[in-house]
């Protein structure tokens, strides 16, 4: 059997976790703390890929990425690939796919830290980063499990944005998804089966623990 | 300005309800109480003081150390000012333990601080009695408890200066008395200068040297302990804070067949009930104005004990109210009595009479000398 859909799919919804990560904690920081107009908006933006079909976006971002594009062009004059039907392009399709299943738990926790331990860092000697760091990040420990943890299984879980961004080329974006697709248009579905038992009880584990920890974690935040 | 030995605070805070506006230079010599009434503006002062108010203008210079000046846009952020902050409802960081919190703070002081300053993790452990507690989570302390640790946290950083805002007003009267003598400890061995946020009387009356009272975001007064509570013309300010006397005694005797103590009083007697303080201990006596009766004559066949001798000095009369505020003098000291203003005609009360002042109720404040 072909395991190379399972390895993909673990493979993009690594990278796109920890990429999301990075880009993403900022973003849900500002958001905890600012009192800009702008805020409601970003918001809202951030919450799209909640609500948009993954058609639509995944028809924008063909349309961005695409050879012809500005970005698209500018990759393919670079790395002499392109960024559509290419890994490098679901990486890009799946932030902003999950981008709200990053962004809102950990805007939630940093909310709940508040600033008041942020200033009581600071009047022990703490500068901002610092106080990150040692105090908000560690307290905000629940926040970021979920946040990682939603972010992972989500990516794991995306079809319509893949096949419109990275298309089926086996080993390069066709991840299990895709994979059961194919299998039932084949009318393979001993294989389907198989997969899509594989993701059921994945996807079940996967938010058992968070819920369980979600009880358990020893560092609350109150 | 710039006096060496001074905090310089000349700010401005505006919010949309409130406006804070102080000038003033603060001493940096024991503890000078922030005291007024709740928004008033004492915790909006300590905060700026802090640097934790980024949109005050105006300036802070602590030393010869500017904090903020405004002309020159240079801002020193809260955590390089080089102070230690005990918040109200102490703020510990609940993912660390006691020994945690402390060390936090330790690690982060600055070597030329620590090289100049007497903190150590040993002096604040042992003076706070922290040591069972160093293996403790925050979540599993005392109120009290979890104070004592915030003012270790907060001393720990070797600071220059101690910002307290109101530390023991989330505790009750019991857990308060233990605390006081640690923050009394506290500030005499380390000799860190403190501002003190509180809008209890006793707590004044208990470590302050000076104090500072704050209303509706400006200063109304400022001085020594003792001279502020004698003046009568705050009246509106003192009101709300139970308006008495800081009066200073030395033990004289104790009576143990009654379980009193005497007191010697500008060469008069008081009566307590009996402390175990040794003779000749200095000691601050709390007497409040509504504790104190006048009479013309020494009285005779009386319960109250406690009867001085003295001359009055000033009365103030508020035609809209039946009380009056009047203060006795008592060898150079002051006492202040409330009356009423019916009694105050009837008796023909004016400054120069001599007056017995018949006191109902002393509290022992603490020892050592009041700073006046």
């Amino acid at each position: 059997m072909d395991l190379s859909p399972l390895w993909l799919t673990l493979g993009l919804a690594g990278v796109t976790s920890v990429v999301l990560l990075i880009v993403g904690t900022p973003l849900a920081w500002w958001l905890a703390h600012t009192r800009s107009r702008f805020k409601a908006m970003v918001e809202a933006v951030t919450a799209l890929p909640l609500v948009l079909p993954p058609t639509v976006l995944g028809f924008y971002l063909l349309l961005l990425l695409s050879p012809t594009s500005t970005i698209g062009s500018f990759w393919l004059s670079i790395t002499g690939t392109t960024l559509t039907f290419s890994f490098t392009g679901l990486v890009i399709a799946s932030m902003l796919y999950s981008l709200p299943f990053m962004v809102q738990p950990l805007q939630g926790a940093f909310e709940a830290v508040g600033r008041e331990p942020l200033e009581a860092a600071a009047m022990s000697g703490a500068s901002p980063w610092d106080a990150f760091f040692t105090v908000a990040s560690p307290m905000a420990l629940r926040g970021y499990v979920s946040a990682i943890v939603l972010t992972f299984a989500h990516t794991v879980g995306e079809f319509g944005i893949v096949l419109m961004v990275g298309g089926n080329i086996p080993g390069q974006t066709r991840v299990v998804s895709i994979a059961i697709y194919e299998h039932v248009e084949t009318l393979d579905y001993a294989s389907a089966h198989l997969w899509s038992a594989g993701m059921l009880v994945f996807s079940f584990v996967v938010l058992l623990m968070v819920y369980v920890l979600n009880g358990r974690f020893p560092v609350g935040v109150r | 300005m710039g006096k060496p030995s001074t905090l310089d605070v000349d700010i401005t805070l505006s919010r949309s309800d409130f406006e804070l506006v102080v000038q003033h230079a603060f001493d940096l010599e024991g503890v000078t109480a922030l005291f007024g009434p709740s928004g008033s503006g004492k915790t909006s002062l300590l905060r700026v003081i802090a640097g934790l108010e980024t949109s005050a203008t105006g300036r802070v210079q602590f030393r010869q150390e500017i904090w903020q000046d405004e002309v020159s846009h240079a801002v020193v952020p809260s955590h390089a000012r080089a102070v230690g902050y005990v918040f109200q409802d102490g703020r510990l960081f609940p993912h660390l333990s006691v020994s945690g919190n402390l060390a936090y703070a330790l690690k982060r002081s600055h070597q030329s601080a620590r090289s100049q300053s007497p903190v150590t993790w040993n002096g604040v452990v042992s003076a706070l009695d922290l040591d069972p507690l160093l293996s403790r989570k925050p979540g599993t302390l005392s109120g009290g408890e979890r104070q004592r640790v915030a003012l270790g946290r907060a001393v720990m950083r070797a600071p220059r200066l101690l910002l307290l805002d109101e530390p023991l007003s989330a505790l009750d009267l019991r857990r308060k008395q233990e605390i006081l003598p640690y923050l009394e400890r506290l500030t005499d061995a380390f000799s860190i200068p403190a501002l003190y946020v509180t809008h209890a009387i006793d707590e004044v009356a208990r470590i302050a040297n000076r104090i500072v009272v704050l209303q509706d975001g400006r200063i109304a007064a400022h001085g020594a302990v003792g001279e502020v509570f004698d003046r009568l013309d705050l009246g509106p300010v003192t009101e709300a804070f139970d308006a008495g006397s800081i009066l200073e005694a030395t033990v004289a005797s104790h009576d143990p067949e009654y379980h009193l103590t005497e007191l010697e009083f500008r060469g008069q007697c008081i009566s307590i009930p009996q402390s175990n303080l040794p003779v000749g201990t200095q000691v601050r006596l709390r007497v409040r104005a509504r504790d104190v009766s006048l009479a013309l004559q020494r009285p005779q066949d009386l319960t109250v004990r406690n009867i001085i001798a003295g001359h009055l000095v000033d009365i103030s009369i508020d035609p809209n109210s039946a009380l009056a505020e009047t203060l006795i003098d008592v060898g150079g000291v002051h006492l202040r009595a409330r009356i009423t203003r019916r009694s105050a005609s009837e008796l023909g009360l004016s400054p120069g009479r001599a007056v017995f002042a018949l006191i109902k109720s002393v509290s022992l404040d603490g020892t050592g000398p009041v700073s006046r």
